[in-house]
């Protein structure tokens, strides 16, 4: 595995993302500024970060979607390539246009920090292949704005086609209004794009991959990437 | 006439036309009596000023010395008392003086660390007084070169029922979140009191712990002569103009009038800051550098210059503005945020520019320093101000005002006391009041994990965070206890140490230091300056008896409204180091069946316990005392187990007594307790919630038991079996057992319920 972390001003999380890929890999990931134009050769992930890109003054994400290296991760992306974009990355995504839909203010209003509960929808794809169908993990969100809403159609295809991989839910594995911790649609915590290469995500499995930090289950995640990444280079 | 309305003057005249917008403010007002008083300097400062310059100041070299002589700037009433305080020890690298205390951990590393406050802001903006409080601690971290591992925070608001107190605890909680969850350290700890005595003056505390380089550290003194002094960071704007004096001066009802001088803070610009910094230090850019904060430009101009014995020229005209026509007077005094000083090595000045403008920061020459020792400042070609800049700071005045001792309470005997319902009852009670309850609403709205590093969360009786990739960890804690400084300073001020070594001990660390934020009421009235110079020497005994120096600190002083002061409030913070971090020590209940044991000497004391206050309704008595030798010989024991690993659990005794600890520990982990009937010596409501000081509570395997508490005897420290853990309930012999469930249902609703106005 080969992966490039992306660095926007006002990004805070990179440096859990690196550890956590290094953690997976063994190896280091290239950290790529914004003003970058092109990727380092032999890119096979590339992450989104978390953070405040530009403060979020503007709309979070809307600023850094418009980032000169964002050009190269849309080819990337339009490549097939693997993408993975997490809190802020997911919004960025989302800005980019690489992902449909918008994260809005959380449903009360405040900043939320605590272990949520995700239940993980299917298994057969690279972001979830360390995971069972079904399976329920804890990891951490941080976030204001994570309240995932889109158009009645795209939230139709989105279910349609099974690209909700992850969705809070209870520490049983139930969906509902009391596990959806920000009001989003379909309880939605992470979807993928049509051709399943784009992953965007609110919570931070980043942040649960060593016993020190209470929980490793975020780990399936980064595993899951590097068994897929590693069998096909 | 007031600062502000000084400024709403010099508006006017601007309006007026009769100072042109276009052109810098060369016209300066005239020096009057109002003018002197309303810069709150008093007739004999200005005196002095006279004295030292010999002549008339200019209205920017008033505005200089307001600055510089303000409490606040200045400590013109606290430096004498300071002066008592032990601030040495051999892992001391930089004490108090400079942006931020420094300690050595080993291998290099260095921990930077302090706490301030930002009071009145907070009070009449929470939301931005919050995050520029934020804001302000951690640039003073990372302008010595380290980057921010943790920020913690001690928050003291109004009595719930103050119609104010929700807007500002959701104000204050959201700016302090606002702030530290963009710039991106994790907030792991800290306090929430509620007080009516804080109703017209709440208190933010905010301390912020970096982790640096022990060859990497960075001052503010400059060196050499001719060199450039750099401008970094966002541009200066008009506000906070006087944000200093105003921290310099009491409340009264017109003090919301005083939000123009509040400044705004940007976590963003302060992340970009941070980075660009700490890259042109990695690259020897830096000779010295100074955050600007209180006072602005004038104070971190000053500092570099009389600390390095140098004369600072300032060329205005060069300095980044984010409006025109800004005076000299209103640029040496703005208190615009996330801006840095810097004296740079000249053949690096092209390499630092560069990254600065890498990250999208201002950057400016705006002066040298000279060989005069004179701070001279100029604007639109002429000399605004010119002034001996040793004597800025040093000639401060110095006021070692008259103080008289908080007189003392009678000691409150446990048997006067009639208990107003069973102890179960009280415990119910006590779990769901506004002191006692659960902070989660608040932590939780700050990201408390960035980072990665976050060992114990918070919640427990110090935040732990592992240092790099480990193994070293570092245990940081905020304690005071504000009813016992005020019952007795002394008393209290010894109590706030040693709660903070205590907590330190708690989880395994091992105390290094201390920063100290001292909040009072105005110095003027004796008895405030009693309450100050008792605290003082109390904490300066603890620190000594437990080898807890102080590093830095911060000062604040005037916290009254209408001629009320607030509780004598001297944060502590305090940081200690974990040589291997998956040793720490959590106060859940780890199984069922351990032995529980109390360690410590427990008399029941129950003068300003919280159950005297909130369970008997009497707020009063003289406070536990604290008996250092003790402290230290139990507490050395409870790490001594920690390290060994026979101690599976331990919890400080502190607010709420045994009971409410045992209470803690069960629901932090679902498993409950069965406790033995206290000894016949001793009533049992104060057993249960006495405050004794130097206690722990600490589980222990029944397999240890044994050799553990013949260890205790052979070093003669108090120790008693007191039950054991299992069930679902806290089970005292001879009580209504309480359910954990129960405890926890009224423990975690009562602030969220208040927040949403149910209670």
């Amino acid at each position: 595995m080969k992966s490039a972390v992306l660095v926007f001003p006002g990004i805070n999380r990179e440096r859990d993302m690196a550890r956590a890929l290094r953690l997976a890999s063994g190896r280091e990931p290239a950290m790529v500024w914004h003003a970058e134009t092109s990727l380092p050769a032999g890119t096979d992930l590339v992450v989104v970060p978390g953070g405040f890109s530009y403060g979020d003054y503007l709309r979070c994400g809307a600023i850094a979607a418009r980032s000169p290296v964002m050009d190269a991760v849309r080819k990337f992306a339009a490549d097939g390539g693997l993408v993975l974009g997490v809190c802020n990355g997911f919004q960025i995504l989302c800005e980019s246009g690489l992902l449909p839909g918008v994260l809005m203010r959380n449903a009360r209003l405040k900043f939320i920090c605590h272990d949520v509960h995700l239940r993980v929808e299917r298994s057969d794809t690279p972001f979830t292949r360390g995971y069972n169908a079904g399976q329920v993990i804890r990891v951490p969100v941080a976030h204001g704005e994570g309240n995932y809403a889109a158009d009645e159609e795209t939230i139709r295809r989105l279910e349609g086609d099974g690209r909700v991989l992850y969705r809070y839910c209870s520490p049983t594995g139930e969906v509902g209004d009391t596990h959806n911790i920000n009001g989003a649609a379909q309880s939605i915590a992470g979807i993928v794009n049509e051709r399943g290469n784009v992953l965007g995500m609110m919570p931070h499995p980043e942040n649960h991959v060593e016993d020190i930090m209470g929980c490793t289950d975020g780990r399936g995640l980064f595993a899951g990437l590097t068994a897929h990444l590693d069998r096909a280079a | 006439m007031r600062p502000e309305k000084c400024f709403r003057a010099a508006r006017n005249l601007r309006k007026q036309g009769r100072i042109r917008e276009e052109s810098p403010i060369l016209t300066e007002p005239k020096i009057t009596p109002e003018l002197v008083a309303s810069h709150g300097l008093k007739p004999d400062e200005y005196e002095r000023i006279l004295k030292l310059i010999g002549r008339e100041p200019t209205f920017t070299e008033l505005g200089i010395f307001s600055a510089m002589w303000n409490e606040h700037c200045s400590y013109k009433s606290s430096r004498i008392h300071l002066r008592g305080l032990p601030t040495t020890a051999p892992w001391v690298l930089v004490g108090p003086g400079e942006n931020a205390g420094v300690i050595d951990i080993g291998d290099g590393q260095a921990i930077v660390f302090k706490m301030e406050s930002h009071n009145h802001p907070s009070f009449i903006e929470p939301y931005q007084g919050a995050t520029t409080g934020v804001g302000g601690i951690l640039r003073d971290v990372f302008t010595m070169g380290a980057r921010p591992i943790a920020c913690l925070n001690a928050l003291s608001f109004g009595a719930p029922e103050h119609p104010k107190t929700r807007h500002l605890v959701s104000g204050v909680v959201a700016g302090v979140g606002g702030y530290g969850n963009s710039f991106g350290v994790p907030t792991v700890g800290g306090q929430v009191r509620f007080h009516t005595r804080y109703d017209g003056n709440i208190l933010v505390n905010a301390m912020a712990v970096g982790l640096a380089r022990t060859d990497g550290i960075f001052l503010a003194a400059a060196s050499g002569v001719n060199m450039p002094i750099v401008y970094l960071g966002s541009k200066t704007g008009r506000d906070g103009i006087h944000g200093a004096t105003m921290a310099s001066a009491e409340f009264d009802d017109d003090s919301d009038e005083k939000r123009p001088t509040v400044q705004v803070g940007d976590p963003f610009a302060e992340k970009l800051l941070l980075e660009a910094c700490l890259e042109i230090m990695a690259k020897d850019c830096v000779i010295a550098i100074q955050d600007m904060g209180a006072a602005g430009l004038t104070c971190s101009a000053v500092e570099m210059g009389a600390k390095g014995d140098l004369g600072v020229d300032l060329d205005l005209d060069a300095v980044p503005t984010r409006e025109t026509g800004m005076s000299a007077y209103e640029m040496m005094l703005s208190e615009s945020q996330e801006r840095m000083l810097m004296v740079l090595r000249p053949e690096k000045e092209k390499e630092a520019e560069a990254i600065f403008r890498k990250w999208g920061l201002d950057f400016a020459v705006v002066g040298y320093t000279t060989p005069t020792k004179r701070f001279v400042v100029k604007h639109g070609g002429k000399v605004m101000a010119d002034l001996p800049i040793k004597e800025l700071g040093d000639e401060a005045p110095l006021y070692d005002r008259p103080h008289v001792a908080t007189p003392p309470l009678a000691i409150i005997h446990a048997r006067d006391v009639t208990p107003p319902m069973p102890v179960s009852d009280a415990l119910e009670k006590l779990i769901a009041t506004p002191d006692m309850c659960s902070r989660r609403w608040v932590w939780e709205q700050y990201d408390h994990i960035i980072g990665g590093n976050t060992v114990q969360r918070p919640g427990g009786d110090a935040a732990v965070v592992r240092i790099e990739d480990g193994p070293k960890g570092l245990a940081i804690t905020v304690d005071v206890t504000p009813r016992y400084c005020e019952a007795d300073p002394f008393e209290g001020g010894k109590q706030a140490v040693a709660e903070a070594w205590r907590n330190v001990t708690a989880v395994g660390g091992r105390p290094l230091a201390i920063t100290d934020n001292l909040n009072f009421g105005n110095p003027e009235r004796p008895e405030i300056m009693g309450q100050f110079v008792g605290c003082l020497k109390g904490i300066g005994e603890a620190c000594r008896a437990l080898d807890f120096p102080v590093v830095s600190g911060n000062v604040s002083l005037y916290n009254e409204t209408n001629g009320r002061g607030i509780l004598p409030t001297p944060s502590i913070g305090g940081v200690g180091l974990l040589d291997d971090f998956t040793k720490s020590a959590t106060l859940a209940f780890k199984a069922e069946g351990q032995a529980i044991l109390l360690i410590g000497d427990t008399q029941g004391w129950l003068g300003q316990s919280v159950y005297l206050r909130d369970v008997c309704g009497r707020e009063e008595g003289a406070p536990p005392p604290v008996d250092l030798a003790a402290e230290k010989r139990n507490g050395d024991v409870v790490r001594g187990m920690i390290h060994a690993g026979t101690a599976t659990a331990v919890h400080d005794l502190s607010d709420g007594g045994l009971l409410i600890a045992l209470a803690e520990m069960a629901m932090a982990s679902g498993i409950g307790a069965h406790l033995d009937a206290p000894p016949a010596a001793i009533v049992p409501h104060a057993w249960w919630f006495g405050e004794d000081q130097a206690r722990y509570v600490v589980t222990v395997r029944d397999s240890d038991l044994l050799g553990v508490l013949s260890k205790l005897k052979a070093v003669e420290v108090p120790c008693v079996q007191i039950g054991k853990t299992g069930g679902d309930a806290i089970a005292i012999a001879g009580e209504r057992p309480v359910k954990v469930e129960a405890l926890r249902s009224g423990f975690e609703s009562w602030l969220p319920d208040y927040m949403a106005g149910k209670n």
